[in-house]
């Protein structure tokens, strides 16, 4: 789950992580009022969940808090990358000596989350580490053990920072460690960590992620603090009506699991997969055949006859498909039976013959017999486990396709 | 011989009176695995198809008088750290976590306090693993019956990021007259308790273990740290990988997740493309189609023992 | 638009024998994982809409005296037993 810059800082402000006195404003004459509170020159930023902000002209400086008002109000209309701003942000303009970069991200090889920081800031952290690889300092911390100062000094002090810059940074990368674990974060980045002139250190950027597997028990974080709506689930793309429909019937019935995407799928094969890995390895099959899936899915787990159907349905109801395919590597616990009488009544209800509209039924395993007899009663094309995945792939092409199977 | 698991394997069922659990219990049962005992906390006293539930790990291993190897876990991943935990505090060393949408902060400080107890994970979002005709420990493969027909024991380790794929391969292995010596889903989420290369060293240690396929996908290094294994341990097991999901190499499918949570391509470096190029610069043959592998097998290890 | 289908693959049916028997109406819809029997005031109910569903556990046959449950594949012709 992605933030907002303003939700970012606040994130990093609860943590301990001094910050400047912003404030996140929705119109004009809010951001005026905090313009004027803040008494000096300011930034107005886009409040967007998109990169390119300052080429697009969502950031501005203002002198006044007049100016302010009014680069607020443009920036508050103007769509970068296909956002609308959720408000702007009216940020002191600081006075900055030197920038640092800190972060803390999953090291997956290690299993632990592990800390970065450089003496580069406000650039590409992955050009620093190709280019100047002693200004990049990298230290793991355990998931078990408190976090102590320590271990970021070591990582600060990794880039040559001493005297009282070190002091300052090293409990502002402890304090970021910290939070990415108590916040379940993915990635928690400040870029720039600034040194001001008065010697202070403050954020003043900073980009959070958090893990979509732990947004139900961070409701505190979440609810409370930043006051953000269940429903806000901020994905990087709009779900299609295809995308929505499926994951309506998946969350409507608890037996088995259902999953559909058509982003980037313009074809007339529909395909009812599954599981995981057999849909990734079926829609390369696929296309590697020349095939042109009208979208990609997942069916897996027990699913009912219902939910079966449900997804079938909604894949032959795509603009442009003539037949769908249905294979699945070998299934353990999903029943053949039972996903045949869902596609074929999904044929049926529409008013299609299932033998003509299911180009390939290939899923071996669990109940396969029973499955057959219904099948064959309909007249389906069935493949056994002694036809691969990729030849089952390639007979639903050939047979979209009119040629000879 | 096989890795992991032998015929006097013993494990017990955590979370066993749950759906899923009572399904794999019969299934391991009728395998011929020696589950004994399970556990869901204030369910003492309960019989799943014969088996002995407990509230505690600690009184399950008391009722064994001895030591458990291994505990399969189903917990819903609120409390599957929890269990875990316990199971490892318990003693036990091998652990199959079966349960999937486990945020990675917990996998992360389970996997830890494992290998500070010399204690080893697998998962977690896994079918668990098997050695044809010895032991099965969790879904994989199906009920007995099903598990028969794809898992024949024989000269192939296998390791895959998805459990449907690990039956799949075996499958096409066992038709083709080869075997499998152990199988492991290994599991799909972003961080797991053995990955490729830290399963390794068990296979090499293993005679009846004469080659290794894996099934792999977009996402994450596993498959960098595989090929960086087998160049610095001068290994003597062939390996054939296939890999999933090329087709999320088009700009359009950039940043989607598809697949297991593991898979979300970012950048450059976890794309199929780079990925399979490490994989054949350590000498390690990549098929573009998972029929293809029993004959790249043979090509490597003889179509006989 | 598009109809929704009931009984196309099984068709379950219990004998007037039994339809009436209040106990064996709740034992029914107790044991179907399905939810195809509903004890609708002690008589035997059958919910057409989940019998697609049924899964061939023969839960409801064990539940019931011999021969009183038909639980029937239309694919096939055959019935559960």
């Amino acid at each position: 789950m992605r933030f907002y810059e303003f939700e970012a800082r606040k994130i990093v402000e609860l943590a301990g992580i001094p910050v400047t006195k912003y404030g996140f404003c929705t119109s004009a004459e809010e951001a005026r009022k905090v313009a004027e509170e803040i008494g000096g020159p300011v930034v107005i930023k886009s409040q967007v969940l998109s990169g390119g902000r300052m080429k697009a002209g969502g950031v501005k400086f203002a002198d006044t808090p007049d100016e302010a008002a009014r680069h607020a109000e443009e920036i508050l209309e103007l769509e970068i990358n296909g956002h609308m701003p959720r408000g702007v942000l009216v940020d002191p303009k600081a006075e900055v000596k030197q920038e640092y970069y800190a972060s803390v991200v999953w090291d997956g090889t290690a299993k632990k989350p592990l800390m970065l920081f450089s003496d580069m800031g406000g650039i590409d952290i992955e050009e620093v580490a190709e280019t100047h690889p002693d200004h990049v300092g990298k230290g793991h911390v355990s998931n078990l053990l408190p976090i102590s100062d320590f271990e970021a000094k070591q990582v600060v002090a990794a880039t040559g920072v001493t005297g009282s810059q070190l002091n300052r940074a090293t409990p502002v990368l402890a304090r970021l460690a910290r939070l990415f674990r108590d916040n379940d974060m993915t990635l928690a980045e400040i870029n720039p960590l600034a040194e001001l002139t008065d010697g202070s250190f403050v954020a003043l950027d900073a980009h959070m992620e958090m893990e979509n597997e732990a947004v139900g028990r961070q409701k505190k974080l979440l609810r409370k603090e930043l006051q953000i709506a269940e429903d806000d689930t901020r994905e990087t793309y709009e779900p299609s009506d295809f995308e929505k429909n499926v994951g309506a019937i998946d969350a409507a019935d608890h037996r088995g699991v259902i999953q559909g995407k058509d982003h980037g799928f313009t074809g007339n094969l529909g395909l009812v997969i599954g599981a995981g890995g057999g849909s990734l390895t079926l829609t390369d099959a696929v296309r590697n055949q020349g095939g042109q899936p009208a979208n990609y899915s997942e069916i897996g787990g027990n699913p009912s006859v219902a939910k079966a159907c449900g997804l079938a349905k909604e894949v032959l109801e795509k603009d442009g498909v003539e037949k769908i395919a249905v294979m699945m590597s070998i299934v353990s616990n999903t029943r053949v039976d039972i996903v045949a009488r869902g596609v074929i009544k999904a044929c049926l209800e529409l008013g299609k013959d299932p033998g003509e509209t299911i180009a390939i039924f290939r899923i071996p395993g669990a109940w396969e017999e029973e499955g057959f007899k219904i099948l064959d009663k309909y007249g389906v094309e069935t493949c056994d486990r002694s036809v691969s995945m990729w030849e089952a792939a390639g007979r639903a092409v050939a047979k979209i396709q009119g040629a000879p199977a | 011989m096989s890795i992991l698991l032998d015929k006097d394997t013993t494990f017990i069922v955590q979370g066993i009176t749950g759906r899923e659990a009572v399904n794999l219990t019969r299934e391991c049962l009728d395998y011929g695995s020696k589950i004994v005992g399970g556990v869901t906390p204030g369910r003492k006293g309960r019989e799943v198809h014969g088996v002995p539930v407990f509230d505690t790990v600690a009184q399950a291993v008391e009722n064994h008088g001895g030591p458990i190897d291994g505990s399969v876990v189903t917990v819903p991943p609120g409390f599957t750290k929890d269990a875990v935990l316990e199971a490892i505090e318990n003693g036990i060393k091998l652990i199959v976590i079966v349960t999937e949408r486990i945020p990675r902060g917990d996998v992360a400080q389970m996997v830890e306090l494992a290998n500070m107890r010399g204690a080893r994970i697998i998962g977690p979002n896994c079918l668990g693993l098997i050695v044809p005709e010895v032991c099965k420990m969790g879904g994989i493969g199906g009920p007995a019956k099903d598990a028969a027909k794809a898992y024949q024991p024989g000269r192939v380790g296998v390791m895959s990021r998805s459990g449907g794929m690990t039956t799949e391969i075996s499958s096409s292995l066992t038709q083709a007259g080869l075997g499998v010596s152990t199988a492991v889903s290994i599991g799909g989420d972003a961080i797991i308790g053995s990955a490729y290369a830290e399963l390794m060293p068990y296979f090499e240690a293993d005679e009846q273990t004469e080659a290794i396929v894996i099934y792999t996908e977009p996402g994450g290094r596993m498959e960098a740290q595989l090929a960086e294994w087998v160049k610095d341990n001068d290994s003597r097991l062939p390996i054939v990988a296939f890999m999933a999901g090329k087709f999320m190499d088009d700009d359009e499918m950039k940043g989607m997740s598809f697949g297991h949570a593991g898979t979300i391509v970012e950048g450059v470096e976890d794309t199929a493309t780079e990925k399979i190029a490490r994989l054949e610069a350590a000498g390690i043959r990549v098929v573009e189609r998972i029929d293809e592998i029993p004959d790249v097998v043979k090509e490597k290890i003889g179509a006989t023992a | 638009m598009a109809e929704q289908l009931t009984k196309v693959f099984i068709d379950v049916e219990v004998d007037d024998s039994i339809a009436g028997d209040a106990v064996i109406a709740a034992k029914l819809e107790e044991v179907c994982p399905v939810d195809i029997f509903k004890d609708a005031d002690g008589s035997v109910e059958i919910v057409d809409g989940n019998c697609d569903e049924c899964v061939l556990c023969k839960l409801c046959i064990e539940a019931a005296p011999a021969g009183t449950v038909h639980v029937k594949k239309l694919y096939d012709g055959t019935e559960l037993n």
